[in-house]
């Protein structure tokens, strides 16, 4: 059974088509790199995911997206609890107005752990996942916007594998970044691969080719290809893909 | 059309700056001090007033204030004794119509933002708080007699004046939520409910707290409106002359705008109560003043923790 599969998946944002009939399995612990031109659907199909768009009124959703074998858009699935287990990191750092530790800590405390230790220790444990914890543990009752935006990139990650996500979203987590900070998050995502499936939308192909091992293209709603990064970055099946990666579009 | 890369590099602009001619520049700059002069001038007038007229109550009200003033009620069919049963009746109006207005208005104003899909239902309810907004207040009164006073039948009480001074802070506090919550980015909600958050939690725990230092003025604006105002109490509530403090919502009581109102026009001796009426607002004024200050050390408390829990 694949971690995610998706078939024949469409979406529509009223009269919009934005998705059309989407087929995709992921398996576990891969990371799968989305590209493509600006406004083919990445993120519409990556927010599908963890239902994010159950907020925009008048979409609608055809087909069926199954994780671990359940359907996520099941009438009997609870929402909060699927969105904890599908974490999502957005394009913009958006640590909450809180401190760095309530900041981490948030997640465990909505889903209703209380215990206070459990807590400290699970902050601790995923600021090192991060690879934040040197840089804020004599700090970590400061508020969380005084860090730069690489390190609230970074909090944002931490904040969401606290609640030990099976899968990890990310929207061009690093496109508001400089090189370094990018760098740091790009290791994160390698070593976060070992225990997450992690799914990562980017308009960088060589971030795509660094951090991925599947790459899927998507134009204008479909998805054109889901392969192999190396396969679709050196030898893609189809025109439009090798159109796109060699930059020559049309 | 397509674009693919939208952080392809920049062609490089032209780092030097060109060379305006300097008598343009020095133009420029007279006008703009021109125009700094009078926005100067005029924001002087406005301060300059206001003090004139905080000034004016000050000198013609001080010479009034006395411990007696505060604590006894008046004697000598009003042209002696203090101001206690207004300040009371005031203050417990006060208490009232907060009690009344601001959990409804801020829950209202949180449905309507948070909750309530952005139709014609939300649309048409923002337009009717609105309208509520511009009702003279007088219209308030009337309607808070018929309702209150006599269909709920709360007789004159302070009830029933609470009742109708909330009906009139209640648009304020519900706009000023509505507007506070509305300036939040979205990116704090989805941020809050990708984790799991339900969307009670996300609002109570991120957005709320962001929100709340906005909402406070919005609810010290409310309070300010409801501790001046005489004509919704009129028929609600205000007692003429009562020495008795209250000692249940079903009395009647005095309350400080109406009690100047009185001293002013009414009563056995103009000439003798005319210092009473200036204590009068006086103390009305540094009762809002009071307010307005607890507000901002609340609002500076609340953006506090927003910056560091
Ligand atoms: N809330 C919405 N309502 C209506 N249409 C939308 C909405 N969000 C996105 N769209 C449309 O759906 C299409 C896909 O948008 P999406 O944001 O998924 O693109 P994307 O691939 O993520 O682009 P980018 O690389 O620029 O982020 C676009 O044509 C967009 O205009
Ligand atoms: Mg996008």
């Amino acid at each position: 059974m694949s971690k995610l599969d998706v078939k024949n998946v469409n979406f529509y944002y009223g009269d919009f088509h934005a998705l059309k009939n989407i087929d995709m399995q992921v398996e576990e612990k891969n990371v799968v790199a989305f590209i493509g031109p600006s406004g083919c659907g990445k993120s519409t199909f990556l927010r599908l995911l963890n239902r994010m768009n159950d907020l925009i009124p008048g979409a609608r959703l055809t087909g069926e997206i199954r994780i671990d074998g359940e359907n996520i858009y099941d009438r009997s699935v609870r929402i909060d609890n699927l969105r904890k287990n599908v974490g999502m990191v957005f394009q913009r750092p958006n640590p909450f107005p809180k401190s760095i530790f309530e900041n981490v800590a948030y997640g465990l405390r909505v889903n209703g752990i209380k215990d206070k230790d459990f807590i400290e220790s699970r902050v601790e444990e995923t600021l090192r996942g991060a690879a934040l914890w040197d840089e804020v543990k004599d700090k970590l009752k400061k508020s969380a916007f005084a860090l730069s935006g690489g390190q609230q990139q970074r909090l944002c990650i931490a904040r969401a594998m606290a609640v030990s996500p099976s899968i990890l979203l990310m929207d061009e987590p690093a496109s508001a970044l400089d090189p370094i900070s990018t760098g740091k998050v790009e290791e994160l995502i390698c070593d976060l691969s070992n225990k997450t499936t992690i799914i990562i939308v980017t308009h960088n192909m060589q971030q795509a080719a660094r951090v991925s091992s599947k790459t899927a293209f998507f134009y204008m709603g479909e998805l054109i290809e889901f392969n192999d990064t190396k396969r679709l970055f050196t030898n893609p099946e189809k025109q439009t893909t090798q159109n796109y990666i060699t930059g020559r579009f049309g | 059309m397509q674009r693919f890369s939208p952080r392809a590099p920049q062609p490089a602009t032209t780092m030097n700056t060109p060379q305006y001619p300097s008598a343009y520049a020095s133009k420029k700059k007279r006008t703009e001090q021109i125009v700094f002069f009078l926005f100067r001038l005029l924001s002087g007038a406005v301060a300059l007033s206001l003090l004139g007229i905080l000034g004016f109550i000050i000198v013609k009200g001080f010479s009034v204030l006395s411990w007696d003033f505060l604590t006894l009620p008046p004697t000598d069919g009003m042209t002696s004794g203090g101001i206690l049963p207004a300040i009371v009746g005031t203050l417990c109006l006060m208490a009232g119509s907060a009690c009344f207005a601001f959990p409804i208005g801020i829950m209202s104003g949180i449905y309507m933002n948070e909750y309530a899909r952005k139709g014609k239902l939300v649309r048409f309810i923002r337009m009717m708080t609105n309208n509520l907004a511009g009702i003279p207040s007088i219209v308030f009164g009337l309607f808070g007699m018929a309702l209150f006073v006599n269909y709920l039948s709360f007789g004159d009480s302070i009830l029933a004046g609470s009742l109708t001074l909330g009906l009139l802070a209640l648009p304020i506090v519900i706009r000023t939520t509505e507007e506070a919550l509305k300036d939040i980015p979205d990116a704090y909600r989805e941020g809050s409910l990708a984790l799991g958050a339900t969307k009670a939690q996300t609002i109570w725990h991120v957005i709320l707290p962001m929100a709340m230092p906005r909402v406070i003025t919005g609810l010290i604006l409310s309070l300010g409106r409801v501790s001046g105002e005489t004509a919704p109490i009129l028929f609600t509530c205000a007692a003429y002359f009562l020495p008795k403090l209250p000692e249940s919502l079903f009395d009647q009581c005095m309350a400080l705008p109406y009690h100047l109102y009185v001293v002013s026009t009414s009563g056995t001796d103009l000439e003798a109560q005319q210092p009473i009426a200036y204590g009068t607002a006086l103390v009305l004024i540094i009762i809002v003043l009071l307010i307005n200050l607890l507000a901002n050390s609340l609002r500076k408390y609340f953006s506090n923790k927003i910056k560091t829990k």
